[in-house]
């Protein structure tokens, strides 16, 4: 055996035996604490509500890169797309007082932000682009969540791999001041592979946190009951739920 | 009898081993998702990365196929246990002397002549430290691991972390924005992989088995090899 080999079968052994324990009950048990460990510490390190780092026009990358869907190919979409979304539809409903549907047009009338901000992919690389549209924390305030409501889930037009495509997070992120309904980037309405013609902003997290192609939002007490219960696309195929790692 | 590792040592030395190990085989697992590296905040584009890594073959990755989300669980789990436990070994290290009397170079070994002749002895192969129980060389090393290499590989994993980024926003621009901290990352995981190997090959050089002795139960303080 050559000392190549002998390397080879020495990590090819530890590496097998990790895959082993990394399909195992405890091995996922702690995981799952040290995602939560993680984000316990992320909080207490910001004190409050730390904004992430917004950068000047300068610092804008061109072509923004689109992932994981980028494009909705159903004659519904189709037709939204030839018609400008004019008459696309957001709902706001589940754990809520009033539900809403809101039309591009209210989108566009309430209080806008624009954050020039990174976008940061879980595969490691970053994008810097300017978004624009209402935070999200108005919008749930003016539905007004019942008090059960913990999460909010984001529903999309789009399916991956054959299956919808969907989000969530908890309300001191959807509250955050951030977190908006973007319309527009970089001074233009939302390109179709970025998500068009609304995605949602949750910076501080991971790229597929922000729900592309926006349909609803939803209120609810447990993420259980959607999807396969992990609270997302990505979460359901075993990626973490707090993607701020 | 005064043991030559104390058991703080000897523990995280270890448990140390290990995380570099697993973080290592499941950060090359991540890599492949992405094996390009660029500088300053942002980046995606493969022909304007500074290096693009080769695939890492699935017998040297932590899941032995590719998968990002498994790769990620080891990852985030392992720098925990990593990161406390270099606090930890600092901390006793501190109390029980071990970095002011073992790992402290002192004044004359930073003599030009001193450091030639210790580099001299190590291409003989000769390893014994005069006065103290590591060489200079040892020292310098060991003290860039502890103190530089280590603490840099917490630094920019952190500076990665949007989460902790938009917290510590500060230290993500330090080094230069996210993009540049994720390349320092991956140097500085280069550097301890042949740090690593050097040490090994040195253990094997030294006398294996009484290093290896005394790394595991202790040994004595006079059976130096």
């Amino acid at each position: 055996m050559n000392r190549r080999n002998l390397l080879a079968s020495l990590l090819g052994t530890m590496a097998a035996g990790c895959t082993k324990i990394g399909e195992t009950a405890p091995f996922a048990w702690a995981v799952d604490r040290a995602e939560g460990l993680h984000r316990i510490a992320h909080r207490a390190m910001g004190g409050q509500r730390p904004l992430a780092r917004e950068y000047p026009p300068s610092a804008i990358t061109a072509g923004f890169r689109g992932n994981g869907s980028t494009d909705v190919p159903t004659p519904a979409y189709r037709a939204h797309q030839a018609a400008g979304f004019a008459d696309w539809r957001l709902s706001v409903g589940g754990l809520v007082e009033r539900p809403l549907s809101l039309t591009m047009a209210d989108i566009r009338a309430l209080p806008q932000r624009t954050q020039i901000t990174r976008h940061d992919c879980v595969e490691g690389w970053s994008a810097i682009g300017q978004w624009t549209g209402p935070q999200l924390g108005p919008i749930l305030d003016r539905a007004g969540l019942l008090p059960d409501a913990r999460y909010i889930l984001f529903r999309c037009a789009d399916l991956l791999y054959g299956a919808p495509y969907y989000e969530s997070c908890d309300l001191a992120d959807a509250f955050h001041p951030q977190t908006i309904i973007a319309h527009r980037l970089n001074g233009a309405a939302l390109p179709v592979k970025n998500g068009a013609p609304l995605r949602l902003r949750l910076e501080r997290q991971l790229g597929y946190k922000h729900a592309k192609y926006l349909t609803g939002i939803q209120a609810v007490a447990s993420l259980n009951g959607f999807g396969k219960g992990n609270g997302g696309f990505w979460e359901d195929r075993g990626y973490q739920w707090y993607a701020g790692i | 009898m005064r043991r030559r590792h104390t058991f703080a040592t000897r523990l995280w030395h270890w448990l140390n081993a290990l995380c570099l190990l697993v973080l290592l085989m499941s950060g090359l697992n991540i890599s492949n998702a992405h094996p390009w590296l660029y500088w300053g905040d942002s980046g995606f584009q493969p022909a304007r990365a500074w290096a693009a890594l080769p695939r890492f073959p699935h017998w040297m990755t932590i899941p032995d196929h590719y998968s990002l989300a498994v790769a990620r669980d080891w990852h985030v789990l392992f720098a925990w246990i990593f990161a406390l436990s270099l606090l930890a070994f600092m901390l006793a290290s501190l109390r029980n002397r071990h970095f002011a009397r073992d790992l402290m170079t002192r004044r004359h070994e930073w003599r030009v002549r001193a450091i030639l002749a210790d580099i001299g002895a190590h291409l003989r192969l000769r390893f014994a430290a005069h006065g103290s129980k590591y060489n200079f060389l040892q020292k310098l090393s060991y003290g860039v691991v502890i103190f530089i290499l280590l603490p840099l590989m917490i630094a920019t994993g952190m500076a990665i972390s949007p989460g902790a980024d938009a917290a510590w926003g500060w230290l993500g621009q330090a080094l230069g924005g996210r993009q540049s901290a994720r390349s320092i990352h991956f140097i500085t995981a280069a550097a301890l992989t042949g740090f690593t190997i050097g040490h090994i090959l040195l253990v094997l050089l030294s006398g294996p088995w009484g290093q290896m002795r005394a790394m595991i139960a202790g040994g004595r303080l006079d059976e130096q090899a």
